[in-house]
């Protein structure tokens, strides 16, 4: 599989995508089959979350740097989708006189929304974490994910701790998502379309310089092009992707919490990507769909699901010895650099 | 008075939290190894005090429970599982403590449950003492601030001065060198993760009678000494020291003086700050 050239990739892994997508569009229709539009919640889920973590796999696979910021971004976003209808549902505008606005309950504004807001969050904290690298990064992206959360649950207004429930219908330019199947089917485009533009940019100019960074940084700035700018375009990019699937999941679930934000589920977004393969774009979608079954059927075999996920994600990562290293080109980087 | 108080109060989470970064520090700067699981060992070690405490009914014999038994499990992960992962990226090492830290949480709740733990104190410390006249201070908090600034120089003049912490520098700035020069690099690793595990279960101990004891205790507690370590510069235990007083100054005046959302961002604020000027953090170890 290393041997791969990712400049043109295999038949196979250009089909990869669109079978993952088809398998996902095929789910309702199963579920109506099966009886269960539970399904239809949990596939809604596994769409949600795999565009967050395609997201997280462009700064951590391509550019090989691991950001736990990732929940935080992604709770961003869906505090901006369920705040804009807050506003709404108690009729209080945001902001004061002139600059007031009434909120909105209209996805086609909020949901762009969500992704600017977190977009700029990513672009602020990314200018002062991607000043730094290696273990500096994790660690710092690890503290600024804590920051929101924080930030979030003083929220008090917006229901601290307990998260904030969205108590009035959403609409997409005036068609009804309250709709189980037409959210979903809404979020899977989504989706698609981010698989569509990250292949793109992973293939393009940008991708490559990314990639090349992640190798061998001295040598691309030695090259005239500045690591930096192209590291941090993509952590914004990155943001405000995650941003727009928090911002579905809350739309989604009606609710947003602080919890979706702990550093814990920037782990687990982590663990995504891992256990998808971090050296596709479309990997991660399969990484979430694994994760969010595993966690179903552990969940309820026993409320101590997470002992048996921690020791799932130990084993994985004891078995593939080495073996992911080859797969994202860290390996030796911090090493080399000391 | 109330600065006094407050600054005192300051001084005394930052000894805490030197306590748990110094562990981490010493880990990242000589093993290279990320462990998130460190807060799992504050934990650890405020629940074995705890638990000790409530069997038995003695403080004084919670404390060598809480050091023995976390330096123990210290050992153990790193005998048994971390050592494997020095040599892996930093993915790997962030995968498996993660992993770590869900276990930890998950097994902790499943023997105690779900309810905090408390440790009343000892009558000897658990009055107040009067530092200046009109202002008394609670007797406990003074002892965690003396007990803190002791194994600080304690730590200090080992890494320093000893023939001990010259291995451990060895080691640490060149591996296989020392190696080859008859040090046991394997035992010095597993001994210095131990006492790095033991400082955190020693700081867990003397978090029991001030805060609540229970499950996801440990991860509040990682981030902030994840900031002192960033902050300080990973490796430098001097760093910790200096970041760990002023992570614990700011964070507690910024909660009396800010507002509560800004208060609470205070630290990242600083943290924010520093790096922009000090990439490397205030005392960089390595280049």
């Amino acid at each position: 599989m290393a041997e791969s050239d990712p400049h043109r990739p295999a038949l196979v892994e250009r089909l990869a995508p669109l079978v993952v997508v088809a398998l996902l569009a095929a789910v309702p229709p199963v579920a109506q089959m099966l009886g269960d539009p539970f399904l239809i919640k949990v596939a809604t889920r596994v769409v949600v979350f795999a565009i967050a973590a395609v997201a997280l796999n462009l700064i951590l696979g391509f550019a090989g740097l691991v950001s736990l910021l990732q929940a935080g971004l992604f709770g961003v976003g869906g505090y901006a989708v369920a705040i804009a209808a807050h506003h709404v549902f108690e009729a209080e505008p945001i902001g004061f006189s002139a600059l007031a606005w009434e909120g909105s309950t209209d996805l086609a504004l909020t949901l762009p929304l969500a992704a600017a807001v977190a977009g700029l969050v990513a672009l602020v904290t990314g200018m002062v974490s991607l000043r730094t690298s290696g273990p500096y990064f994790l660690m710092i992206t690890l503290a600024f994910d804590q920051m929101l959360y924080y930030g979030a649950v003083a929220l008090q207004k917006y229901g601290g701790d307990d998260g904030l429930q969205i108590l009035t219908p959403l609409s997409f330019a005036g068609w009804d998502m309250s709709n189980r199947w037409r959210f979903f089917y809404f979020a899977l485009t989504m989706l698609a379309v981010v698989l569509l533009v990250a292949t793109r940019l992973v293939a393009s100019r940008f991708g490559i310089v990314l990639r090349a960074s992640a190798e061998n940084e001295r040598r691309v700035a030695v090259s005239g092009i500045p690591p930096y700018a192209h590291r941090l375009a993509a952590f914004t990019v990155s943001g405000a992707v995650a941003g727009l699937a928090g911002g579905l999941l809350a739309a989604g679930q009606q609710f947003v919490s602080p919890a979706d934000m702990h550093w814990v589920r920037s782990g687990d977004f982590v663990v995504m990507a891992v256990l998808g393969g971090l050296s596709t774009v479309w990997g991660p979608v399969v990484g979430a769909a694994a994760f969010v079954v595993l966690e179903l059927l552990l969940s309820s075999w026993t409320q101590h699901w997470q002992l048996a996920f921690g020791l799932i994600i130990v084993a994985v990562v004891l078995t593939l010895r080495g073996g992911l290293s080859d797969l994202v080109h860290l390996a030796g980087r911090s090493r080399g650099a000391r | 008075m109330l600065i006094l108080e407050q600054t005192l109060n300051g001084v005394q989470l930052g000894v805490m939290l030197f306590l748990i970064a110094s562990g981490l520090t010493l880990v990242f700067g000589i093993m290279n190894f990320i462990n998130l699981a460190h807060g799992s060992l504050y934990m650890a070690g405020a629940f074995t005090a705890a638990w000790v405490q409530g069997v038995s009914g003695s403080f004084l014999l919670a404390i060598p429970a809480a050091v023995v038994v976390t330096a123990a499990l210290g050992a153990v992960l790193e005998i048994g599982l971390f050592r494997r992962f020095y040599a892996r990226n930093h993915l790997d090492q962030v995968l498996v403590t993660f992993g770590i830290v869900l276990v930890a949480n998950e097994v902790t709740r499943i023997v105690f449950g779900p309810v905090p733990l408390r440790m009343p104190l000892p009558p000897a410390l658990a009055g107040s003492i009067e530092i200046v006249p009109g202002l008394p201070y609670p007797t406990f908090r003074l002892v965690v601030l003396i007990v803190g600034l002791a194994v600080a120089a304690l730590l200090w003049a080992i890494v320093m001065k000893t023939r001990i912490g010259m291995w451990v520098r060895a080691g640490s700035s060149n591996r296989p060198i020392a190696s080859a020069m008859g040090v046991d690099v394997d035992l010095v690793f597993a001994a210095l993760f131990a006492v790095g595990a033991a400082l955190a279960g020693l700081a867990g101990l003397m978090a029991g009678p001030i805060l609540a004891v229970q499950v996801g205790m440990g991860e509040p507690i990682l981030i902030l000494a994840l900031v002192v370590t960033v902050i300080g510069g990973i490796g430098s235990i001097k760093g910790a020291f200096v970041a760990a007083l002023m992570v614990g100054l700011v964070d507690t005046f910024g909660r009396v003086l800010l507002p509560p959302a800004l208060g609470s961002m205070a630290i990242f604020l600083l943290m924010a700050l520093i790096l922009a000027f000090r990439p490397k953090g205030l005392f960089p170890v390595h280049g």
